[in-house]
């Protein structure tokens, strides 16, 4: 309760300032219908009006709520029209991403720890990777998929899905696999352990705290990297294509019901990642 | 260079370069270590005490001069599993139980399973830390974490343990406490000990012989004998001849500065 409270305060606030904020966006819709059929409003009619616009340059959280009533709950969750459909579709990447950068991401940092010849070389074209904006990208990496004959938009997604997500499980775990210090390392040669030894006995359980506190990180990106994945022409599920259907078809509600079901797969995936991370840590007996 | 020696040092010399200027850690240390004794090396600091344990340990290599542990080179030595070292912290990893940590090296050297249960009872038992062996080291207090790295440096049976100022952060009644035990252990183990302390009373209650060391450059400049018996209560402080030994130890940390500065 304790922590839930908080959250409820601050969600609470921003349905205020939603509701604030769209008599403002979509009065001059009314104002300007009004003026045509030769109507007078008075102040409440206008707020009442805006709340309720078929086409509303910013819908009202309730108009929201009932989309999101309609194509979650109303609609089979095997229809095109679900949201639950396409929220399925993007999670399905998001995992395939999320597995594939977290290997690529723990790889690549074994193997600059391990070596001073790809700490040189692999470390800066990492950073550099992580400048170029994702949305130039994602067509590139779509466009020669598919002249190498890769069917469908399943793969390309997971790959700028997978290209967003490594980065940040890269940096901790360098970064974990680093942690322990030099009388620990001095302590594994008196027993004269081998490298692979000092790997799987000392290196890898010292980075865990490290690598779960990037799995958030990552699974977030992740996300967000799938869903950049579906915003380019051409995709039709998923909830990036949602989001570029509503926009090309003036359809508000649509693209607002796609970025709250985003942002609560976002909040779930965080959620289970946290409590994975608590359970894990604590079968290692690193909690008190 | 006789073979029952436990350890021997032959002029030996350690130079680190590093970026501005070189420090001679160790000068001309020319030191034998019979088998059983207990050894402590007392200094100021930087004088070099650390520096030759990790030679001993093969963690360094001298620039200079001779060491053999057990007739051997350190590196074969090592491989012989010849020595435990204890550092000065700890250094038990949170994710490991006690035994779990005391277990490590076992794991390391391959020992089977129903032996590597035998020994972790053993040495815990030794330390006095039956009965916490599922606990992780934050449930553990600094005297306890200290004794839970002794146990893992005698889990292998080596005959030689270097420890380098391992009650350090510890104090005094703990301190004390851990001295007798680690006297009895030395007592009926008939193990060598190379012992890094900067206490006084420490050295003289603990070694057979003392080590006085001074810096720039790292050496020895006294090797006092303890003429007290092997059997010592901890009130054998309060004697005479403990003063006495404490004195001269005293007078050799003085030369060392005069002598330096
Ligand atoms: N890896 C290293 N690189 C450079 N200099 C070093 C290194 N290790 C030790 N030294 C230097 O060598 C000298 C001896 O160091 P050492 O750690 O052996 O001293 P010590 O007697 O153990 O001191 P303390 O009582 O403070 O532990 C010091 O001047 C120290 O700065
Ligand atoms: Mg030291």
């Amino acid at each position: 309760m304790n922590r839930v409270l908080p959250i409820l305060v601050v969600l609470a606030a921003i349905l205020a300032l939603w509701y604030v904020a769209v008599v403002p966006m979509n009065a001059g819709w009314t104002i300007a219908q009004a003026e045509r059929a030769g109507h007078e409003l008075t102040f409440v009619d206008i707020v009442a009006d805006t709340m309720n616009q078929d086409r509303p340059r910013l819908p009202a959280p309730h108009q929201v709520a009932a989309e999101l009533k309609k194509t979650v709950l109303d609609t089979k969750v095997t229809s095109k029209r679900s949201l639950v459909f396409h929220g399925w579709i993007t999670l399905q990447s998001t995992l395939w991403g999320f597995a594939l950068g977290t290997t690529v991401g723990i790889g690549m940092a074994v193997s600059i720890v391990y070596s001073r010849t790809a700490n040189m070389s692999l470390m800066p074209w990492a950073i550099i990777s992580q400048t170029i904006p994702i949305v130039a990208i994602a067509p590139m990496i779509i466009v020669v998929l598919a002249t190498l004959g890769v069917e469908g938009r399943t793969v390309p997604k997971a790959i700028i899905s997978a290209y967003l997500c490594f980065f940040p499980v890269l940096v901790s775990m360098v970064k974990g696999l680093r942690s322990p210090g030099a009388m620990q390392i001095d302590l594994m040669k008196t027993y004269s352990a081998n490298a692979g030894q000092t790997f799987w006995k000392l290196r890898l359980p010292a980075s865990v705290p490290y690598l779960f506190t990037s799995l958030k990180v990552g699974i977030a990106a992740a996300l967000v990297g799938t869903i950049v994945g579906e915003l380019p022409t051409g995709a039709i599920q998923g909830l990036g294509a949602r989001i570029l259907i509503g926009d090309q078809f003036g359809n508000p509600l649509m693209i607002w019901s796609a970025l709250i079901a985003a942002a609560c797969l976002a909040g779930a995936l965080v959620t289970i990642v946290t409590v994975l991370q608590s359970l894990a840590l604590q079968r290692m007996g690193y909690a008190r | 260079m006789s073979q029952a020696a436990a350890i021997e040092a032959k002029n030996l010399d350690l130079t680190f370069e590093t970026g501005d200027g070189s420090i001679q850690a160790l000068q001309d240390v020319t030191l034998e270590i019979g088998k059983g004794e207990f050894v402590s090396f007392i200094g100021p600091s930087g004088c070099g005490k650390t520096t030759f344990l990790r030679v001993v340990a093969g963690l360094e290599t001298p620039t200079g001069g001779e060491v053999r542990v057990n007739g051997t080179s350190p590196d074969e030595a090592r491989r012989d599993r010849a020595y435990g070292y204890v550092f000065q912290e700890a250094g038990l990893y949170p994710w490991r139980t006690i035994a779990g940590n005391v277990r490590l090296p076992l794991e390391i050297m391959g020992y089977s399973k129903s032996e590597m249960a035998d020994r972790v009872n053993r040495v815990l038992e030794l330390v006095e830390l039956s009965g916490f062996e599922n606990k992780h080291p934050w449930q553990l207090s600094g005297g306890m974490q200290q004794r839970a790295s002794i146990a893992r440096a005698l889990a292998f049976d080596a005959d030689i343990l270097l420890m380098d100022e391992p009650f350090g952060a510890l104090d005094e009644i703990v301190r004390d406490h851990l001295n007798e035990q680690l006297l009895g252990l030395w007592d009926h183990t008939g193990k060598t000990i190379g012992f890094v302390t900067h206490s006084i009373p420490e050295a003289v209650y603990l070694s057979t012989r003392i080590v006085v060391m001074s810096p720039r450059p790292g050496r020895i400049t006294d090797i006092i004998d303890n003429p007290l018996p092997r059997k010592r209560p901890l009130d054998i402080r309060d004697t005479p001849e403990f003063l006495e030994v404490a004195q001269r130890i005293r007078k050799g940390l003085r030369a060392g500065q005069s002598y330096g500065d």
